[in-house]
C-alpha cells in the first residue's frame, strides 16, 4: 500500500510516495538518501538513527514513515548551517567526543534538542537525556564533556 | 520493511471505534515502540494496523470535576513526566515514567500501550496498580471503567474486548490525595533496561501512624500484583522500623518469583524484601512521616 506524504526534512519541504511498510529510516536512507541518519540495531536500543521530528528525538528505526506526514524532520545534514558546522557539532569536535563517528549524528541531533529546549540540566540529567545512545568508541565521558559545554555555551550567549 | 499489510490513520477517536469494530482483527498501534519490534522480529506478520497515532485528543492529562485525574492512553511518557498536574498530584507517576526506556523510546511510547501491552515489566503498571487507578475501555458502542487488578489476564494477555479501545487511565483522588510516593525499578542498568524487579509504594502516614498503604509490584508473579496482606497489616500501626520490616516479609508472600535469565527466584524474593523495606521507608517520609528507618 502506497501512501503519498508531505514534509519538511532540513527545512526543504518534501512531496514522497512511501511505503506504507517503510519505517522512516528506510526513506531517509534509501529514498532521500541522508544517510548521515544511521543503522544500528534497528530495534529502537542503539540510537543510531536518531532524529528530530518537530524538534523532539525519536529513533527513526521504529517511526513509520507514514507518520511523518505534515511532521518537520531534522537529521545530521541539516545541523551545519551555511557550510558552518553548529556550536554543538563544534563542541563534539573540540571535545574529542567522537571517534568512530557512528554514534555522532544521533548525539549532535539529541544535544541539539536539549540546547534548543533553552532549558538547564544537571550533570545527572544531561548522563539521562544522552541515555538513549549506544557509543562503541569514547566511553562516554566526552560526549558528556561535550554536551555540557554546548549547553554552557548556548546559555552564556543568551544572558 | 514492517510485514504489514494495511495502515487505517483515524483522525478522531469515534472514527478509530468505528473501524475497529468493522475490522476487529486490526492491530493497534500507538507509540509502536512494542509493536514496531514484534514486527521486526517476524511476529505479527502480514497484520493490519489501526494507528491512533493522530488522535491528539487522547493526550490530554486533566483534572476531572471529582479530583479524578485522567491520563489520555495516547499520553507519552516524556509528556507524563514533564506534566506540571502529575508532578503536584501524583509525583510518583513521574518517577515511573522517566525510568522507562530512554528519552527517544519516551517521546514516543504511551502510557496506554504501556499497559495494553500487558507486560509484567511494564514499569506504570505496578504504580498505577498501587494507586488504584482505574481503566476506560471504549468500544464503537459501549463504554466501562474497570480496575487495573482486572485488567490483567496472563503473562503478555490483558483483557480488551474485540473492538476495544483503552482511552484513559482515570487515578482517583482517593488514590493519591495526600499520599507520599516512590517507585524503585531494579534493572542491571540504569537506563534502556528492563525492570528485573518494580516496586511502587504509595502511603499516607498521620501522626506517625499508617493511614493507608499501597504496594504494587512488577515482574514478582506472571502479572503485576498488589500486596493485600502487607497493606492490611500496615494500617493503624506505629512507623517504627520493626513495623516497615514486617510490612517488608508480607510483601513477599503473594510473589510468585521463578527462575529466569535475569535473577533466580530466591534472588528475586530477597530484592522484593530489601526493595519494598526502601520503598517504604522514602514514602513515609514523602507521605508525612519522619521515622521509619
Ligand atoms: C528500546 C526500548 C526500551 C524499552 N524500555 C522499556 C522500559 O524500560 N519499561 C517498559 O515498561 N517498557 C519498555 N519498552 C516497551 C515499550 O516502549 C512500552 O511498553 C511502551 O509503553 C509501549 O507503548 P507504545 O505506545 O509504543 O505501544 P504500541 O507498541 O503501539 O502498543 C503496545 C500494545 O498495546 C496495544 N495498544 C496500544 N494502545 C492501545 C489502546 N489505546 N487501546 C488498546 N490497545 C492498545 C497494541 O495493540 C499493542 O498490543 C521499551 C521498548 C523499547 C523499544
Ligand atoms: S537503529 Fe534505531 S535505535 Fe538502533
Ligand atoms: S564514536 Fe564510535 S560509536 Fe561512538
Amino acid at each position: 500500500m502506497q501512501k503519498r506524504i508531505a514534509l519538511k526534512v532540513n527545512g526543504r519541504p518534501v512531496q514522497i510516495e512511501i511505503d506504507i511498510r517503510e519505517s522512516l529510516l528506510d526513506v531517509l536512507r534509501d529514498r532521500l538518501q541522508f544517510t548521515g541518519v544511521k543503522q544500528g540495531c534497528s530495534v529502537g536500543e542503539c540510537g543510531a538513527c536518531t532524529v528530530l521530528i518537530d524538534g523532539v528525538p525519536v529513533n527513526s528505526c521504529i517511526y513509520l514513515a507514514a507518520w511523518a506526514d505534515g511532521k518537520s524532520v531534522t537529521t545530521v545534514e541539516g545541523i551545519a548551517q551555511d557550510g558552518r558546522l553548529s556550536p554543538v557539532q563544534e563542541a563534539f569536535v573540540e571535545e574529542g567526543a567522537i571517534q568512530c563517528g557512528f554514534c555522532t549524528p544521533g548525539l549532535v541531533l539529541s544535544t541539539t534538542a536539549l540546547v534548543e529546549s533553552g532549558k538547564r540540566f544537571t550533570h545527572d540529567e544531561v548522563r539521562r537525556e544522552l541515555s538513549g545512545h549506544l557509543c562503541r568508541c569514547t566511553g562516554y565521558q566526552k560526549i558528556i564533556d561535550a554536551a555540557e559545554r554546548a549547553l554552557r555555551e548556548a546559555e552564556a550567549a543568551s544572558e | 520493511m514492517f510485514d504489514i499489510c494495511e495502515l487505517h490513520e483515524p483522525g478522531t477517536l469515534e472514527e478509530a471505534k468505528a473501524i475497529l469494530a468493522e475490522n476487529p482483527g486490526l492491530k493497534v498501534i500507538a507509540g509502536g515502540t512494542d509493536v514496531l519490534i514484534r514486527l521486526q522480529h517476524g511476529s505479527l506478520a502480514g497484520a493490519g494496523l489501526l494507528s491512533l497515532k493522530n488522535l491528539h485528543a487522547l493526550e490530554e492529562i486533566v483534572m476531572l470535576g471529582d479530583g479524578t485525574i485522567s491520563v489520555g492512553a495516547m499520553a507519552p511518557f516524556t509528556t507524563i513526566f514533564q506534566s506540571g498536574l502529575i508532578r503536584r498530584h501524583v509525583p510518583v507517576l513521574c518517577e515511573a515514567a522517566v525510568s522507562m526506556g530512554g528519552p527517544q523510546v519516551r517521546n514516543v511510547a504511551t502510557i496506554g500501550g504501556n499497559i495494553c501491552n500487558g507486560a509484567v515489566s511494564a514499569d506504570s503498571a505496578s504504580t498505577l496498580f498501587a494507586l488504584d487507578a482505574l481503566l476506560k475501555l471504549e468500544t464503537s458502542t459501549d463504554e466501562r471503567i474497570i480496575p487495573m487488578g482486572d485488567f490483567y489476564a496472563g503473562p503478555g494477555k490483558v483483557n480488551l474486548r474485540p473492538g476495544e479501545l483503552l482511552t484513559a487511565v482515570l487515578i482517583p483522588r482517593e488514590g493519591y490525595e495526600g499520599m507520599g510516593g516512590h517507585y524503585i525499578k531494579y534493572a542491571m542498568r540504569k537506563a534502556m533496561d528492563i525492570a528485573t524487579l518494580g516496586v511502587a509504594v504509595v502511603c499516607k502516614v498521620r501522626e506517625d501512624r499508617f493511614v493507608d498503604l499501597r504496594i504494587g509490584l512488577g515482574v514478582a508473579a506472571p502479572v503485576p500484583i498488589r500486596c493485600f496482606e502487607a497493606e492490611a497489616y500496615a494500617k493503624g500501626k506505629e512507623v517504627t522500623p520493626e513495623v516497615v520490616q514486617e510490612i517488608a516479609r508480607l510483601a513477599v508472600k503473594p510473589a510468585k518469583a521463578r527462575t529466569s535469565w535475569r535473577a533466580s527466584k530466591d534472588y528475586r524474593e530477597h530484592l522484593i524484601e530489601v526493595l519494598a523495606q526502601r520503598a517504604v521507608a522514602e514514602a513515609v517520609k514523602r507521605g508525612g512521616g519522619c521515622c521509619a528507618d
